[in-house]
């Protein structure tokens, strides 16, 4: 017996009973679309989420002073003197999980300009600022490592600081604007990024060259704090790693005492977030789940639906040389192609539904591979498993009693 | 004895069902050889049916020897029993057992699908050439139900023929059927015999016994009567002789 015939005898038999077969299939089909769709909806948001998160740099680590005691008294972070230019050159010299890398000294202040003035946050920074937040200049251009070197009077604005100085259109660039009574030329604008997932106003910043905030504007030679960017979000927990292994050493920590800094990175609050929508994930798949479960148990119930109304024609089969296991593979591939057939409409619903959301309701939606494989793989499983039983009872039928049965 | 295509000595057959134990073969023996067209009669309790299933290999006697064609079935296991039923035996019913829906030919085919050994091509000439012997060439792709009592029971002889058996087991084959497609069938039975198969015809109607060769009857599981048939009729001419249905 060959397996070509058994399928041939398997789709005749499905053939006689087409719409009861459909009927069967509809509940793999809708458990199969369901989880395909629910996990692609699940996974679009949990991306989204890591897009915004990224958005604000999501490879950024930041280092600043901290947990420093004077007797016992533990000091406010910015107070700290402990972070030095040397520690960021260091750090830019030789870590190698870290694609860019700028030291931070920042200055709160009004800015004025003619007769407007607003308060604003000025930041002194190297180029690699860009790259790590997420920056770019919309017009005009950023300072260069000249400018770093000699501490020009130069800065670049963000777009709320531009409008509130310059309300009338005017343009801003080559003008001279006035920070905490020091006088910055504006040679670039930023290009605008919006509220970030906190509610802050990205664009409410000046940038300037942290020499020149250092020097002219605070007049310190410590620095703030470091930001810089992992190579990429997996290697982040690894360049934390080595960047505090850097400043330890630098700063001669012995080993078991705690760090006179802390490093932080958007990872926790990525994988915070993350956590989040993964259980809402879960929570989808195990409802889709649950529907192909049914979608099995249908099978079940129709496959033994059929083996006693088909008990004669079992036994005809067995009375002209079908031999048991030729009844079970009969049944078992019946029951296969339904869940195979069902789990094949199933994906391409799924995935149809998915690109529908997208389109008509806007959700984002990502369709992994796996979740395609797997809901066909299992499909396929649960037509073998919930047909199983029904074969089994098929092919243990007595031909004498079979070929009577009325 | 090897010449016979049946040889059964002293078949018992024992049901225990609940408590008790039913003795439906209480040692049967005989040989049937090639050629052979015989009847087992008997009333129903009679031990017919259980010896149907013997011969038919679908059963094993609890004690007795059973050769069919010269290999003894009664210690094969229930696969080799399967085989042997395929290659060697034809099954007529009584409510002939056609696949629902499915076309003449390919319930003829039927058998030959459990035959590794015949191709896809020789399987639907074999059954063509079964259809054809009991005149059915022009039916091959009727559905067995768009199809009367008479084709579908000639659709099952030829079924039964297509695996060419040594022997065609009939059970009760014309019971479904009124008389004048009994008679039909029955000389379709004749034909066959004529052509040189060996058939076995269980019936409990003691008219068909006159159209065999050779009746043997049953009562309470012993063989009271096995008689050679010398005086065969002619189911062609009672045929005839019937009054011609009304057009």
């Amino acid at each position: 017996m060959n397996y070509k015939n058994l399928i041939k005898i398997a789709l005749r038999a499905l053939n006689n009973n087409k719409f009861r077969g459909f009927l069967t299939m509809l509940g793999i089909i809708i458990g199969v679309a369901s989880v395909i769709s629910m996990l692609a909806i699940g996974q679009g948001s949990k991306r989204s989420i890591r897009a915004q998160i990224s958005e604000m740099g999501s490879n950024m680590i930041m280092i600043h002073p901290g947990a420093e005691r004077f007797g016992g008294v533990r000091q406010s972070a910015s107070s700290m003197q402990s972070l030095k230019l040397e520690d960021y050159e260091a750090i830019a010299r030789d870590a190698d999980y870290i694609s860019a890398c700028t030291p931070s000294v920042n200055s709160s202040g009004q800015a004025i300009y003619g007769a407007n003035n607003t308060p604003t946050t000025m930041y002194g920074v190297n180029e690699d600022y860009l790259s790590i937040r997420k920056y770019a200049v919309g017009e005009g251009e950023f300072f260069t490592d000249a400018d770093t070197r000699k501490a020009a009077k130069v800065c670049v604005v963000g777009k709320t600081v531009a409008d509130k100085l310059f309300p009338n259109g005017q343009e801003p660039l080559g003008q001279t604007i006035r920070f905490n009574s020091i006088p910055f030329t504006i040679i670039g604008i930023l290009t605008p990024k919006g509220y970030n997932s906190m509610g802050m106003d990205q664009d409410d910043l000046i940038i300037a060259p942290y020499t020149t905030v250092q020097k002219r504007l605070l007049a310190i030679n410590y620095i703030q704090g470091i930001y810089a960017s992992a190579l990429s979000e997996e290697t982040s927990a690894e360049a934390i790693d080595e960047m505090s292994a850097i400043l330890r050493e630098r700063h001669k920590i012995k080993a078991g005492d705690e760090d006179d800094f802390s490093v932080r990175s958007q990872e926790e609050l990525s994988s915070m977030l993350g956590s989040t929508t993964d259980l809402m994930t879960v929570l989808l798949a195990c409802i889709a789940g649950i529907s192909l479960l049914v979608g099995g148990i249908g099978i079940m119930n129709i496959m033994y639906v059929s083996v006693t109304e088909r008990t004669r024609e079992i036994g005809l089969r067995m009375s002209i040389g079908a031999k048991g296991r030729h009844i079970l593979l009969q049944f078992l591939i019946e029951a296969v192609i339904i869940s195979f057939a069902g789990g094949i409409i199933g994906v391409l619903l799924g995935v149809g539904a998915s690109v529908a959301i997208k389109y008509v309701a806007g959700w984002p939606i990502y369709i992994q591979p796996y979740s395609v494989i797997l809901s066909f793989g299992v499909c396929t499983l649960t037509g073998i498993f919930f047909g199983w039983y029904p074969a089994q009872k098929a092919a243990q039928l007595d031909p004498i009693e079979a070929i009577r049965y009325e | 004895m090897s010449a016979n295509i049946i040889q059964i000595n002293d078949i018992r057959r024992d049901f225990v069902v609940g408590s008790e134990t039913v003795h439906a073969l209480r040692g049967v023996s005989f040989g049937i050889a090639p050629g052979e067209f015989v009847t087992i009669m008997g009333t129903s309790g009679s031990g017919k049916s259980t010896l149907l299933n013997i011969l038919g290999c679908l059963d094993t006697p609890t004690s007795g020897d059973y050769y069919l064609d010269g290999v003894s079935v009664r210690t094969m296991g229930k696969n080799d029993r399967a085989t042997l039923r395929n290659r060697k035996i034809g099954f007529v019913f009584q409510s002939y057992n056609l696949l629902p829906k499915t076309t003449a030919l390919e319930n003829v085919e039927l058998p030959l699908l459990y035959n590794p050994t015949v191709s896809s091509h020789d399987r639907r000439k074999r059954a063509m050439a079964a259809l054809e012997e009991v005149g059915l060439h022009d039916r091959m792709s009727h559905r067995s139900n768009q199809m009367s009592g008479g084709q579908q029971q000639r659709v099952a002889i030829a079924r039964a023929l297509v695996n060419d058996p040594v022997i065609i087991l009939a059970d009760e084959a014309t019971g479904n059927l009124d008389s004048r497609t009994s008679f039909e069938i029955l000389t379709l039975f004749q034909r066959l015999h004529a052509e040189g198969r060996t058939i076995i015809f269980v019936t409990h109607n003691p008219e068909i016994a006159e159209f065999s060769s050779r009746n043997i009857t049953l009562r309470d599981g012993h063989i009271t009567e096995d008689k050679v048939n010398t005086d065969i009729r002619s189911a062609a001419e009672v045929l005839a002789g019937l009054p011609k249905e009304e057009e």
